[in-house]
């Protein structure tokens, strides 16, 4: 069994958030983690290591130093690490990301493909169902619990105060929650290991049937308009009203505030 | 000269650091005030490697280097003096010994499961007459048929009585050097368990209350020939080597400490307002913090040198012996004065520094007091 989980290196949130000119997040100039949700999809993938014997690699899209989450990952137990790095690939959206990622798992053999439910620094959730409609195959999202039988993969997935168990046959995408499980810790003697292993590092000329209109900045149909750290607001105002006087209480302020 | 640490190095003590923060923090100050040994941080702890990070692969180890075991007892330390003791005691007292002088029976037996964290180590040398007196032994080791015949008992043992395995120190006859009748020490590898050893009184410590400091009594303790850790009579040489060895992971427990008590005064001092403005604000804060910053990182200079005198040289007892001495001051005086910054607060339990002032104490006095350290190294300079 092959399990390929893609994996994102996203700014920790407690060092700061640094934009460029264009709007973009500058990555180089920010501390930096493995994004949650995906650190579970690794776990998961080293739970089937272990119990199954699957083949862990993990694929990530990034800056150079983007290597430093592949190593994380492989200090946890991950085998392989694939590093989707090239400068015309910089400023992507979700959809020149996951058609990069698409790109890359073109050339990879895979029963099961995890990605995170979404990243801290965008928190779109596009990118790993994108992926799967990109390579035709089914996807599970918000997966909460997940477990093999026979050529099969049963997953738990979350939906509001309830969860829904779907099955779907391999090769098959699943998106994990950091709720999934708790994410082993790397050991000393993996990260020496780690630190050691050859990555394998892929750029445009290495990925598969994308177009160049699909990747990078160029490829990115989003467009940033305006971005800005988060804006620190002021306590606000609490009344304790009945329901009538609320409703023309509010209504009073939105019409002084001119929102209606 | 470089002083940029390797990746690995980096990624190691993220994993430490995190570890610490996450599974010994919150611990800390109940394993003070209750004196239990954290059985269950140390299952973590094996489970994660982090009982046999210098030894090699093939003997169940995680095939690190010394530096990397030194950053673990320093991160642990910082948040937590009784866990950083509790990897050192284990891996340089008694993993490092029987890697060192250990047959391969020896190391398949005892140091693959001491260092897959299976079993956890111990080490005996101090008697009650013996402390910086090593020589003073009275623990006797008969032979008889193919065993020996152990009798007598060591104090102030570390991991004492949570180890499974402990290299224990005892006479097995008199031999004259120099001129002069000496006793011969010998070493041996005593398995928890084994009729005859039991254990005595629990010591009540001023600080890393929750280590296991136990006496260990030997009474007709027949252990078997094939359990002595080297040859005959190379019982003292090896005691020597083993703490030159443990005396850098105490430096690194000492700069732990000295680090966990700044890191908490400068937030501290940030917050703390008098006078209408943080105490931080004050001169006398500022010239203090500088201070205890200067001394810390001269601590850990030390203490990483030694770390990689021990990776790349036969002979690295000078290095341990300053490392250990100045670390051990240092987080005396650093603990001393975050108490002081603190005030009235830093006296009291609910601030770490109180802990930390009584948990640095002791690493001027174990492995080697500080003027052990002073013998060793003014020994080297006037050779």
């Amino acid at each position: 069994m092959k399990v390929v989980v893609c994996i994102k290196q996203v700014p920790d949130t407690k060092g700061g958030v640094k934009f460029n000119p264009d709007g973009t997040l500058d990555r180089a100039a920010m501390m930096t983690i493995m994004n949650p949700d995906d650190k579970a999809g690794v776990e998961a993938a080293l739970r089937l290591k272990d119990q199954y014997g699957a083949e862990v690699t993990v694929v990530t899209m990034g800056l150079p130093k983007a290597e430093d989450v592949l190593r994380e990952a492989m200090a946890m137990g991950a085998d392989k690490g694939v590093l989707v790095t090239d400068r015309v690939l910089g400023g992507a959206d979700t959809w020149a990301t996951s058609q990069t990622l698409a790109g890359a798992l073109r050339n990879m053999e895979y029963d099961l493909i995890i990605t995170g439910r979404q990243a801290i620094d965008g928190d779109t959730a596009q990118v790993g169902p994108q992926i799967s409609e990109h390579l035709n195959i089914p996807v599970i999202s918000y997966a909460q619990n997940l477990k093999i039988e026979g050529d099969s993969v049963i997953v738990e997935r979350q939906y509001d105060d309830r969860y829904h168990v779907l099955k779907a046959k391999m090769p098959c995408l699943i998106t994990a929650l950091a709720e999934l499980n708790e994410p082993r810790y790397m050991t000393p003697g993996g990260i020496f290991d780690a630190c050691k292993a050859e990555l394998t590092v892929w750029g445009r000329a290495d990925l598969k049937d994308v177009e160049d209109s699909n990747l990078g900045l160029k490829g990115s149909p989003t467009q940033i308009a305006k971005a800005s750290d988060k804006v620190r607001k002021g306590a606000g105002e609490k009344v304790a009203l009945d329901p009538a006087e609320a409703v023309d209480y509010i209504v009073g302020k939105l019409k002084e505030k001119h929102v209606i | 000269m470089d002083f940029t640490l390797r990746k690995e190095h980096e990624m190691a003590r993220s994993l430490f650091r995190e570890f610490a923060e996450k599974e010994v923090k919150p611990l800390a100050q109940e394993v003070d005030e209750t004196e239990e040994f954290p059985r269950e941080t140390a299952r973590k702890m094996a489970k994660n490697g982090f009982l046999g990070i210098p030894v090699p692969k093939e003997y169940g180890g995680q095939g690190c280097d010394p530096l990397t075991y030194v950053m673990c007892v320093e991160e642990l330390s910082k948040v937590c003096g009784t866990t950083g003791v509790i990897v050192s005691a284990h891996t340089s007292l008694c993993c490092d010994p029987i890697q060192t002088f250990g047959t391969e029976e020896q190391k398949q037996k005892y140091l693959v499961p001491l260092a897959k964290g299976e079993k956890l180590g111990a080490f005996g040398l101090t008697e009650p007459g013996a402390g910086t007196d090593a020589q003073g032994q009275q623990t006797k080791a008969v032979a008889d048929g193919d065993d020996y015949i152990i009798n007598g008992s060591k104090i102030f043992i570390t991991n004492g009585k949570e180890a499974d395995v402990y290299v224990i120190f005892a006479v097995t006859g008199t031999i004259e050097k120099r001129g002069r009748k000496i006793k011969e020490i010998t070493s041996f590898i005593v398995e928890k368990g084994t009729p005859g050893f039991t254990f005595g009184t629990k010591e009540k410590k001023m600080g890393i209350r929750g280590s296991s400091t136990y006496e260990l009594i030997f009474t007709d303790c027949r252990v078997p020939k094939e359990n002595m850790l080297g040859k005959l009579g190379q019982g003292f040489k090896i005691a020597m080597h083993t703490l030159d060895g443990g005396r850098i992971g105490i430096a690194a427990q000492a700069l732990g400490i000295a680090e966990g008590a700044l890191e908490r005064t400068i937030a501290y001092t940030k917050e703390r307002k008098q006078f209408g403005k943080p105490i931080a604000a004050l001169q006398n804060t500022q010239f203090q913090l500088a201070d205890m910053a200067t001394k810390v990182e001269a601590a850990q200079l030390l203490v990483y040198k030694a770390a990689m005198a021990k990776a790349t040289k036969k002979e690295y007892g000078f290095e341990a012996a300053q490392a250990k001495l100045y670390a051990a001051e240092v987080a005396m005086e650093v603990t001393t004065k975050a108490v002081q910054l603190h005030g009235g607060y830093g006296y009291t339990r609910e601030y770490d520094v109180e802990r930390m002032m009584r948990d640095a104490k002791i690493t001027e006095i174990y492995e080697g007091t500080s003027e052990v350290q002073r013998m060793v190294i003014s020994a080297a300079l006037l050779k």
